[in-house]
């Protein structure tokens, strides 16, 4: 494999930039790359430093996979370097000099089996079957945060960055600034046209008054820097995740949102103001009329789902609690490693024995770089696995939410049947009252009610209906971004075990060396 | 390749073939006597050794034999050279700590309070874990006793005292009772006497370059090493923190693959079988760092301390010498009790020579025991580590390739949000970053 890894001639100006990373980074290989070449075989495990394959070679490979998602791949390519701290990250948002607009068959062949171009084209035509019209292509960015304003009502601006072809959309690529309350705003306007209808819409980031009480105030630290971060990176997961669904992409309030330059405020999120409240309060009375609707399930899938759903949340929950010990671990394993190493080259300091002293050092040194490379990995655990695992969690509460009304469409179309029944019952009763006018108004009623139990009944079949679609559509991309965030992450572990032996591989002879 | 380690625990018991399996010091092993400890025995809450001698010297009355010890009896030993003035002047190999289970035990104990509380596949792995755990401390404490038996046995003087002897044959119990509080307490005060005696003593320049070189160097090495080992041990703590989270993961990842038989659920189960082994491996390195690097720390914080103890005792006597010899001017002139004060200084004069005779070739050996030991377990260390990381590397590797096969639906390509959720983000890793 290590012939095939290398990187193709591309020969632009990002080209450089990996191969700064070939000799450290070694052998990383990416996602896409190994798909194309199902056959591990060839390359040699143990001895993976020794053939510096270029860490963004391939991932230069798989931009020119696909004409749909280049330029998503066109972020990709910036991703990794967990630890090789003098890549300068290219922001997401400029156009990254990376991407050359290669036909990918010519990339493609010398690399792959004719089957794995046969999965490829496959899978361009799965794609495609499932968005009508348009292929999907669709890149967004969010970036630059910046501070606006000072003191309590200060916030944070992000850029959003549209990237498509499709043609929905007015220019080929959007800029514009939006703060966290407009994606808040965002939500709830989907949330409430399209929940209440089946349709899982993809909750927006938590809001955080710890984390922006400290933005706020100013306090330039760690922390904060951290919090901004993770909230950036959860907006754009949000973003695209609410971008993919085709329905929603071409909700006017999300094309607006991507596009037009000013966006009314969104006072309605505020925690504390009158629709807060008022949500607050349909929240607690939905907890309630949950518990009271007994619904009879005529349909096992719904059964079998909720309960499947019912288990992932748990499990989820569960798996992310332990990811987020670890990544707390492992930020603590580097802080006291780093601590160790000072120790060490204190204790190499006082050694009067030269060569003693001079290994200590080393291992000091030692030390202090595998600290900065438990760090890279927590920041890994985190983004990748634990950010993965929150996002899902709360997708899933949405998804029993969509349940759930269900649930309330289904007992609506029931009480409207019970009501009808109950009306036609007085209506018999009058007809034997002779009163003309009361029997009069009662047909109407019964008339009307006849009318809402069958758009009751179809309220509910369809909202069935959608969500099966729903389902089906969500499952699909669940697998998708589990399979391929966890892939990256085992790639990451890949990485940090690397370094590990090329580190203590670099220190071997010097403690072999005290005589 | 996993048992190997676990099964051997503490590279004191494996490598080495018979002979002292002392490896923090490096010891020659002479045939004229030969100490080790052959088995052990963990009761309530006592630990009884069985040392084993085989020698050739005529004091014992068999080649070899065995005789069955507990901890205070070591430390009786340990303590009567140390009282004893004619070994004043050598490094006095420092006594083995006591053997502590508590800490394992009590995790053991909630544990089984803790049972119902989890699967029965996760209680049995944790039950594995602290058997262990609890296995490897006792191996550490048996290669603790056994190193403090192996250095007397090697030093040429000690090797003759006639507690040793009766330590190593004497059959029956030697009646050697803990300490009780008073003692505790006598102790504890002479501690205190003897360390402020001992920065009075420290405080007076010796002459001597080598010793005033030495007591120096002893004195900022101690505390570094105290440093480092406290250091490192936090340090390994924390790994294994690490290794037991991605055990938990492990767990719950086999749960969400055994949910049903789906591609996604057979990916789950891939990787969790890959963190199965993964976190043994982690607990491993924690384990070795623990033995090569912890241990080897520990071991010479307290030998370091032996050796302040040996320049104390010079320096005390060194101290009791001036004074005689000030104490002798002084009759002299006033021409009274001269002949006592002259055997006084006589006595004071030969104590001090005869300590620093010897201690200065203990001090060389000294050094070069330490640096001969940081040696061994650095390089076992770094080797470790190496072939521990490599072996993560294969299997995460592996597992890797694995998955890719097992991904029917190519839609990795063309899955926007995998890509994008991470691309961005690592830009963020660059702002993120704090330097140090």
């Amino acid at each position: 494999m290590a012939a095939e890894m290398e990187p193709p001639p591309l020969g632009d100006a990002g080209q450089t930039d990996f191969r700064e990373i070939e000799d450290g980074e070694g052998f990383f290989v990416s996602t896409v790359t190994i798909l194309e070449s199902p056959e591990p075989s060839s390359p040699d495990p143990p001895s993976m430093p020794a053939e510096g394959i270029s860490t963004n070679g391939p991932k230069q490979e798989d931009i020119s996979l696909d004409d749909d998602p280049e330029d998503l791949f066109a972020e990709a390519t910036e991703e990794v370097s967990l630890d090789s701290p003098e890549r300068e990250p290219i922001l997401s948002d400029g156009p990254s000099p990376a991407i050359t607009p290669v036909t990918p068959t010519a990339m493609l062949t010398p690399r792959m089996g004719l089957g794995t171009a046969e999965m490829f084209e496959r899978s361009l035509d799965e794609l495609e079957e499932d968005e009508s019209g348009d292929t999907f292509d669709m890149h967004i960015a969010v970036s630059d945060p910046e501070k606006v304003g000072d003191g309590m009502n200060a916030y944070m601006g992000y850029k959003v960055t549209t990237k498509t072809s499709m043609t929905i959309f007015s220019k080929n690529e959007t800029t514009v600034r939006r703060r966290f309350s407009d994606f808040l705003g965002l939500h709830s306007k989907l949330a409430s046209r399209y929940l209440h209808i089946g349709y899982i819409v993809p909750p927006a980031p938590e809001k955080s008054i710890v984390g922006m009480t400290k933005v706020k105030v100013g306090k330039e630290d760690l922390s904060s820097a951290e919090f901004v971060e993770k909230r950036r990176s959860a907006l754009e997961r949000y973003l695209m995740r609410t971008v993919k669904h085709p329905i929603l992409l071409k909700d006017p309030d999300v094309m607006m949102f991507l596009e037009s330059s000013e966006l009314p405020r969104a006072v309605s999120t505020q925690a504390l103001s009158g629709a807060g409240i008022l949500r607050m309060v349909n929240k607690a009375a939905d907890a309630v009329n949950k518990m009271t609707i007994k619904m009879n399930e005529s349909d096992a899938w719904f059964e079998e789902k909720h309960q499947q759903f019912e288990n992932l949340d748990l499990q989820l929950r569960k798996l992310h609690a332990s990811v987020e010990c670890l990544v707390c671990h492992r930020k603590e394993l580097s802080v006291n490693t780093a601590s160790f190493a000072k120790s060490a080259a204190m204790l190499g300091n006082s050694e009067d024995h030269t060569a003693l002293s001079r290994a200590l050092s080393q291992l000091a040194e030692v030390e202090e770089k595998i600290d900065q490379l438990h760090q890279d990995q927590a920041y890994a655990d985190f983004y990748l696995f634990s950010e993965l695992l929150g996002d899902y969690v709360r997708l899933i509460t949405a998804v029993k939410g969509v349940f759930d009304h269900r649930m309330k469409t289904w007992s609506k179309w029931q009480d409207t049947q019970l009501l009808l029944q109950k009306k036609r019952e007085a209506e018999s009763k009058l007809q034997f009252a002779n009163k003309p006018d009361k029997l009069q108004q009662a047909q109407d009623e019964i008339k009307e009610l006849e009318g809402k139990v069958q758009q009751g009944e179809k309220d509910f079949e369809l909202i069935s209906k959608t969500i099966r679609k729903e389902v089906s559509r969500f499952e699909k991309e669940r697998v998708k971004d589990f399979k391929v965030v966890i892939i990256k992450y085992l790639e990451s572990l890949v990485q940090t075990q690397q370094q590990l032996i090329k580190y203590w591989e670099a220190f071997l002879p010097e403690a072999k060396a005290i005589a | 390749m996993m048992q190997e380690g676990l099964d051997d625990g503490p590279d004191f018991l494996s490598e080495e073939d018979r002979g002292p399996r002392a490896v923090n010091v490096d010891l020659q092993t002479d045939a004229t006597l030969q100490v080790d400890i052959s088995d052990a025995l963990s009761e309530r809450d006592k630990v009884k050794f069985t040392v084993h001698t085989k020698s050739t010297l005529p004091n014992f009355k068999q080649n070899e034999f065995s005789v069955v010890r507990q901890h205070e009896e070591f430390i009786w030993l340990h303590d009567s050279f140390v009282e004893n003035e004619e070994y004043a002047g050598y490094i006095i190999p420092p006594a083995p700590p006591r053997p502590d289970f508590d800490a394992s035990r009590e995790k053991l104990q909630k544990l089984g309070e803790g049972e119902g509380s989890m699967t029965k596949e996760e209680f049995t792995k944790m039950k594995q874990e602290l058997e262990a755990e609890y296995l490897a401390i006792f191996k550490k404490t048996v290669a603790m006793h056994e190193v403090f038996l192996c250095r007397v046995a090697a030093h040429p003087v000690l090797r003759k005292d006639m507690n040793f002897h009766v330590f190593l044959e004497y059959n029956q119990d030697l009646s050697v009772r803990g300490k009780n509080k008073r003692e505790k307490m006598e102790d504890f005060f002479k501690n205190v006497v003897k360390s402020a005696d001992g920065v009075l003593v420290a405080g007076v320049k010796d002459v001597d370059d080598f010793f005033e070189h030495e007591k120096t160097f002893l004195l900022e090495y101690h505390n570094r090493v105290k440093d480092a080992s406290s250091k490192s041990d936090r340090m390994i703590r924390s790994h294994k923190s690490a290794a037991d989270d991605i055990n938990r993961i492990a767990s719950t990842l086999y749960t969400l693959g055994t949910q049903d038989s789906t591609d996604v659920c057979k990916f789950f189960l891939k990787v969790s079988e890959l963190f199965e082994k993964t976190r043994k491996i982690e607990a491993r390195v924690a384990a070795d760092e623990d033995l090569k690097l912890a241990d080897l720390l520990k071991y010479y914080l307290r030998e370091s301390q032996a050796a302040k103890d040996l320049l104390y005792r010079r320096g005390r006597a060194l101290v009791d010498y001036e004074n005689a010899n000030k104490a002798l001017d002084k009759a002299r002139a006033k021409n009274k009790d001269v002949l006592q004060a002259e055997t006084s200084q006589q006595v004071c004069c030969q104590k001090f020579e005869k300590i620093s005779e010897s201690a200065k070739q203990e001090l060389i050996d000294f050094k070069t025991r330490r640096v001969a030991a940081f040696r061994k377990n650095l390089v076992e260390l770094a080797e470790l580590e190496l072939k521990h990381a490599k072996v993560i590397f294969y299997y995460t590797w592996l597992s890797i390739s694995d998955s890719i096969k097992s991904v029917s639906q190519p839609a990795v390509i063309g899955s926007p949000i995998g890509w994008s959720t991470i691309g961005p983000v690592s830009s963020g890793f660059g702002r993120c970053r704090p330097s140090f």
